[in-house]
């Protein structure tokens, strides 16, 4: 499975997620993650938007995006280009037997312990996907309760902006 | 409302003249300013409730004609025929709810067949809405995947800029339907009346112009190319770019095919011209595409109805895809050279670029030509007369071409009438075909006619529909006697849902499931088309024998002090040749039934 990064600079109105989640929808493009929040500017915002490829060009969902209206601007963030990060609480079950062992891990993976139970741990980490996956298998055995996962957030690399040139118009 | 806090008003300045401050206006009255301003003369319309405020304002006006339809579905159809026949905007009114959920049909076939329409709904109290209001839907949410862009609308002082960016959007790119959902409260309350307002749209910038480089590309292939054929579609009509695409024919030689929504973009009578392509299109023209080694496709997006199975379209062909929707080039079919712009521009570019490459490259396409005209020569487009020795529906639908010639315009319901009208009206000019290419809406005849015939009021407008088609719009008779809006109707009735049954016949083992409507010879004939003319005031005549024909053309040519239908009882076994079967190849077209053509298979 290919999966594309895609940065999408858009109008804040309403309905421009259901355009965008509806868009994928109907064309048949599988949306891993989605991501939206504000920027920088007022009246805009950005999804960040990770799309399954498969044997479907990228070119084509970009090009759909395009004609939404309300869609200022499409990037695709390569990763070696970008800083992709995503965000994930992690409920793990513990007792006086793991406690160590999972703070351990944590530790490792400079992820922070945000709430303590007697029976279990809130776990919160941001990295990228493999660092994120990698925590929760390891966290796996002890027994995973429960998770809570932000989309990917990403912002490419260098002193250049999404909004640089939209803005000139 | 005092929670509100509203900016406390400053008097103007004394050295400010009065007569500059933007008047007050209501946001129906805004819509009514902005219509008006925005060049629309004609509206087709029902009133309810959320729409009333405007409505009152309509009552009012001098300059807009509101037509009022019988159901909003012939609104929406007849904005599409007002548009597609004359170029411009075509506008239709709904309610809330119900209204606008009537418009969705007519909707949906605009945005496939990309027609410029304005469709404006009245929407419930912006305080009401969300809470399963009476006549409450959200047509936003509805129509999001069948309109260009929808607005929806809760502040009068938005009206202005909302409706001025909607017909933007709607008429330029590549055009297409756009709704304004209006709340009954914005219709209502007051607001300054700004204009020409803003119009803010930073994510909409249609390329018209197309890039040099490609052109010369495109323009080489042409030059090299053997086996060249112009894939002229829709686009072409839209662009307004029949002037651009015949000298451009001419000058390469290059032959040209019209697809459905294309008949009229290139004249019929034109030696290049090897008629429309795809399932039920010419020898010529499928063939043509199957063997060429180069394809020039203006305006067209490779539909499935005209390429049949995709892997085996046009195999040997590169491909050169002239569109301004950047999304059609490479969404079926990889394009060799894509060129993103309007037709018309780009064709003249085009042109050009062809006669420099031809200086140092002189095309030959002599061989070419030997090979279409043998096909031409040898599967021209023809019928059987039928064996039941009722009337032959093709036979009729010719004769009503020849005696009404290319300037009137034909609207076509779908399904084996539609295609026997592509096929054997002879075109000349664009706008003189209209129908229901990419959505297949069943009853957009009549409407569309009746809109056609707004438009064009000069103009001998037929509606050339089935028995089955006719049955879902023909309320609109009314509308058009009433209006005086002189439309011809041709029942073709074959007293069956014929396309459907003609696939029954051939792939069904003649299991005709659920496809007899009792409309025409030997069966109770209900309804009586001739008597529901009558009923509607419009004048009735029954063609059963083939003497009868040409009088009653004649005589409904004459009567233009009503709408008039025809109802011709024709033959059912008459079916459409020639036909790709679905799935299969275009190189399997067959000339008639069980009869293909020779060809060179590879």
């Amino acid at each position: 499975m290919t999966y594309h990064v895609l940065s999408l600079l858009v109008e804040d109105k309403p309905g421009l997620l259901t355009r965008v989640a509806g868009l994928f929808a109907r064309r048949g493009f599988n949306i891993r993650s989605l991501a939206v929040g504000t920027t920088e500017i007022e009246g805009l915002s950005r999804i960040t938007v990770v799309v399954e490829v498969e044997g479907l060009p990228l070119e084509q969902i970009t090009k759909q995006l395009n004609k939404l209206i309300n869609v200022l601007k499409i990037v695709e963030l390569d990763p070696s280009q970008s800083v992709q990060r995503e965000h994930m609480l992690i409920k793990v079950r513990v007792d006086n037997s793991t406690r160590s062992q999972i703070l351990e891990a944590a530790n490792l993976f400079r992820a922070r312990v945000v709430d303590v139970a007697t029976d279990a741990l809130v776990i919160e980490v941001t990295g990228d996907t493999q660092k994120v996956e990698a925590l929760l298998r390891v966290l796996e055995p002890y027994g995973i309760k429960e998770i809570a996962q932000s989309g990917l957030l990403a912002i490419g690399r260098g002193g250049k902006s999404i909004s640089e040139r939209v803005l000139k118009n | 409302m005092p929670t509100e806090s509203t900016p406390v008003p400053t008097p103007a300045p004394p050295a400010r003249p009065a007569s500059t401050e933007p008047p007050l206006l209501t946001g129906s009255g805004a819509i009514l300013a902005s219509l008006e301003k925005l060049g629309v003369t004609d509206v087709f319309g029902l009133p309810g409730g959320a729409i009333m405020p405007f409505y009152d304002e309509l009552m009012a006006s001098t300059s807009i004609r509101h037509i009022l339809v019988r159901h909003e579905q012939g609104a929406g159809h007849a904005a599409e025929g007002y548009a597609a026949a004359s170029g411009k905007l075509g506008v239709c009114i709904a309610t809330s709810g119900p209204g606008a959920t009537n418009l969705v049909t007519a909707i949906a076939d605009a945005h496939m067949d990309s027609v410029p329409l304005l469709a404006i709904t009245g929407q419930v109290f912006s305080t009401s809405m969300g809470t399963d209001a009476f006549q409450e839907v959200d047509i936003t949410g509805i129509t999001m995947p069948i309109t260009k862009h929808s607005f929806l609308v809760t502040d009068p002082a938005d009206v202005p800029g909302v409706l001025a960016a909607a017909v933007h959007i709607a008429t330029t790119g590549r055009p297409g339907p756009v709704l304004v959902d209006i709340t009954k409260d914005a219709q209502q309350k007051t607001a300054p009346f700004i204009w020409p307002p803003k119009i803010d749209l930073p994510g909409y910038r249609p390329v018209t112009k197309a890039h040099g480089k490609q052109i010369q590309a495109a323009a080489q292939l042409m030059v090299e190319s053997r086996k060249p054929v112009l894939y002229v579609g829709g686009g072409v009509i839209r662009a307004g770019a029949r002037a651009e695409l015949l000298a451009f024919a001419e000058a390469t030689g290059a032959p040209v095919v019209t697809t459905l929504m294309a008949r009229g973009a290139f004249p019929d009578s034109h030696p290049h011209h090897l008629g429309m392509p795809g399932m039920h299109g010419t020898v010529p023209a499928v063939l043509g595409l199957q063997e060429a080694d180069l394809l020039v496709a203006i305006g067209a997006r490779f539909d499935d109805r005209v390429t049949g199975k995709v892997s085996e379209f046009a195999p040997h062909a590169k491909i050169v895809h002239i569109d301004i929707d950047p999304a059609e080039i490479g969404k079926i079919r990889a394009a060799d050279v894509p060129i993103v712009g309007d037709a018309r521009e780009v064709l003249a570019d085009l042109l050009s670029a062809f006669q420099k490459a031809a200086v140092d490259t002189t095309p030959d396409y002599a061989d070419w030509w030997k090979r279409l005209s043998t096909l031409k020569q040898q599967y021209p487009l023809g019928y059987t007369e039928p064996d039941d020795g009722l009337l032959s529906p093709q036979w009729i639908i010719e004769k009503i071409g020849e005696m009404s010639g290319p300037e009137a315009i034909y609207a076509a319901g779908v399904g084996q009438h539609q295609m026997w009208a592509a096929q054997f009206i002879k075109y000349e000019r664009p706008g003189s075909w209209l129908n229901s290419g990419g959505a297949g809406t069943m009853g957009y005849a009549v409407p569309a006619a009746m809109g056609a015939k707004v438009a064009e009021p000069e103009r001998l407008v037929w509606a050339i529909d089935g028995d089955g088609c006719f049955q879902m719009t023909n309320q609109e008779l009314a509308t058009c006697t009433i209006n005086n809006i002189p439309i011809k109707v041709a029942v073709i009735n074959n007293s069956s849902l014929g396309m459907v049954r003609q696939w029954q016949t051939l792939f069904y083992d003649g299991r005709h499931s659920f496809t007899d409507l009792n409309t025409g010879h030997d069966t109770v004939m209900i309804p009586d088309f001739v008597k529901m003319a009558d009923a509607y005031g419009a004048l009735g005549i029954r063609v059963t024998t083939k003497e009868e024909v040409e009088p009653a053309i004649t005589l409904a040519m004459e009567t233009n002090d009503r709408p008039v239908v025809i109802d011709f009882v024709v033959s059912r076994d008459a079916m459409v040749w020639p036909m790709v079967p679905q799935g299969v190849g275009n190189s399997s077209v067959q000339y008639a039934r069980d009869h293909a053509p020779e060809w060179d298979r590879e």
